[in-house]
């Protein structure tokens, strides 16, 4: 078996490769998952939402209540005035909780455990508020970068802080993502590894903690996509409502 | 199904070893797949984006809100009829105390009249009672007038005869009247 705990995050094409000019765009594990995670929803809320029962069954009340959950947690983060964003964030979220569940069954790949794709997820999410922000208030959301209250003399400093911290949201909104699910999915690969090593003797340790660490884990993809999610409330809630 | 499940993780662990063999280090740095992966997110996220948006997101929404509109119209229909059922309560109240009202009216106005009726009847009964008492005292008063004479007459003609059987000689029935008599006034008079 694969010793390398980084072996895993490898991606390679599945099927013949498919170019555009010089670009390579063939299809690889890592498309293969995000196209399973997609159907998966697909498949979830496309059940969830055909009856129309008063009462509703299971999958109908699991849809209901993501539903509920994704639009409370936009109220009460970034106001009634993000009602419009509500589908992306809702795709979003489910997007990246699917994805990082996916993960979590063995010899399976996790496609947010790549910092391309939580970058560009990011970017894009860093690209939009920018824009919303600049639509919504022109060139009165750089008021942004000048909190309310700060003597005149610290402003310069403030200012330069504050921009700072705005180009880094897309970096520390993706690499929170991609660190987290390499790092975890590492961890269960070297005490994977520890099991096999060690063999019947030893190997009941790291397999008792490779028992724990997935449930730790499966708890770390909900709170990750719940974090990203969460995140995207409250950088377009800079941008809707500017309180500075 | 299961078949092809265990095909796919088979080619994947097989594949997989077969490609770490060769690469080192992060393969997220390695910018090989890097246009490919953002080329199937854009595609796969974009796709989902849309058809939640348009076919499955306003279907759910729809739902809930059909379900919120449904509890509080019956929220209201059920404020409604308990309303109307305090109305109800009262009117029937209402009626109950109006006919125990007139139950006791009628109650009375019978007791009153079966009274007075009572009173009539026993009067009309106690005057002929009286007059019947009275009658028959009169024709006990007249016996016990006429009673002595007859007496005396009887006794005279069973004297007459008792004389006649025991010495078979007729009696002057004068004489026996005037021994009977003095006898009844000594008998009168003990």
């Amino acid at each position: 078996m694969a010793a390398n705990p980084m072996y895993q995050f490898n991606v390679y094409r599945i099927g013949p490769e498919i170019k555009i000019g010089e670009i390579d765009i063939s299809f690889t594990n890592a498309s293969l998952f995000m196209v399973i995670s997609a159907i998966a929803i697909l498949f979830v809320f496309n059940l969830g939402s055909k009856k129309k029962s008063l009462i509703p069954d299971k999958i109908q009340l699991l849809s209901e209540l993501s539903y509920s959950f994704i639009s409370k947690m936009i109220n009460d983060t970034a106001g009634v005035k993000a009602k419009p964003y509500f589908s992306f964030i809702f795709s979003l979220f489910m997007f990246v909780l699917f994805c990082n569940m996916f993960g979590m069954i063995p010899y399976s790949f996790t496609v947010t455990s790549h910092i391309i794709v939580t970058f560009v997820l990011a970017a894009f999410i860093f690209i939009g508020v920018t824009v919303i922000g600049f639509l919504k208030h022109g060139f009165g959301y750089l008021k942004l970068f000048v909190p309310s209250g700060v003597p005149i003399f610290l402003l310069p400093l403030i200012i330069v802080i504050e921009i700072i911290s705005y180009l880094s949201r897309p970096v520390s909104l993706s690499v929170r993502l991609f660190a987290n699910m390499m790092a975890g999915h590492t961890m269960m690969k070297v005490f994977g590894g520890f099991v096999v090593s060690l063999g019947i003797m030893g190997g009941w340790l790291p397999l008792g903690f490779s028992v724990a660490l997935t449930g730790l884990e499966i708890l770390v993809a909900f709170l990750q996509a719940y974090v990203f999610a969460i995140l995207t409330c409250i950088y377009l809630n800079d941008a809707l409502n500017l309180h500075h | 199904m299961k078949k092809i499940i265990i095909y796919l993780l088979a080619l994947f662990s097989v594949a997989q070893i077969a490609i770490s063999a060769e690469t080192g280090g992060m393969p997220q740095l390695d910018p090989k797949f890097w246009i490919s992966q953002i080329f199937w997110l854009v595609v796969t996220f974009g796709i989902l984006l849309i058809v939640l948006s348009k076919f499955i997101l306003p279907k759910i929404r729809n739902n809930l809100e059909t379900r919120k509109s449904q509890i509080m119209e019956n929220i209201e229909i059920a404020d409604n009829q308990k309303i109307n059922g305090e109305k109800n309560l009262k009117e029937y109240d209402k009626i109950i105390f109006d006919a125990k009202l007139t139950a006791k009216k009628t109650f009375n106005l019978a007791k009153e009249k079966i009274q007075l009726d009572l009173t009539k009847e026993r009067e009309k009964l106690e005057g002929e009672l009286n007059s019947e008492i009275d009658d028959v005292e009169k024709e006990i008063n007249d016996l016990k007038k006429s009673a002595p004479e007859k007496i005396s007459s009887i006794a005279v003609d069973a004297a007459s005869e008792i004389v006649n059987k025991l010495t078979e000689v007729k009696v002057n029935k004068n004489n026996v009247s005037e021994i009977v008599d003095e006898q009844i006034k000594l008998l009168g008079n003990k």
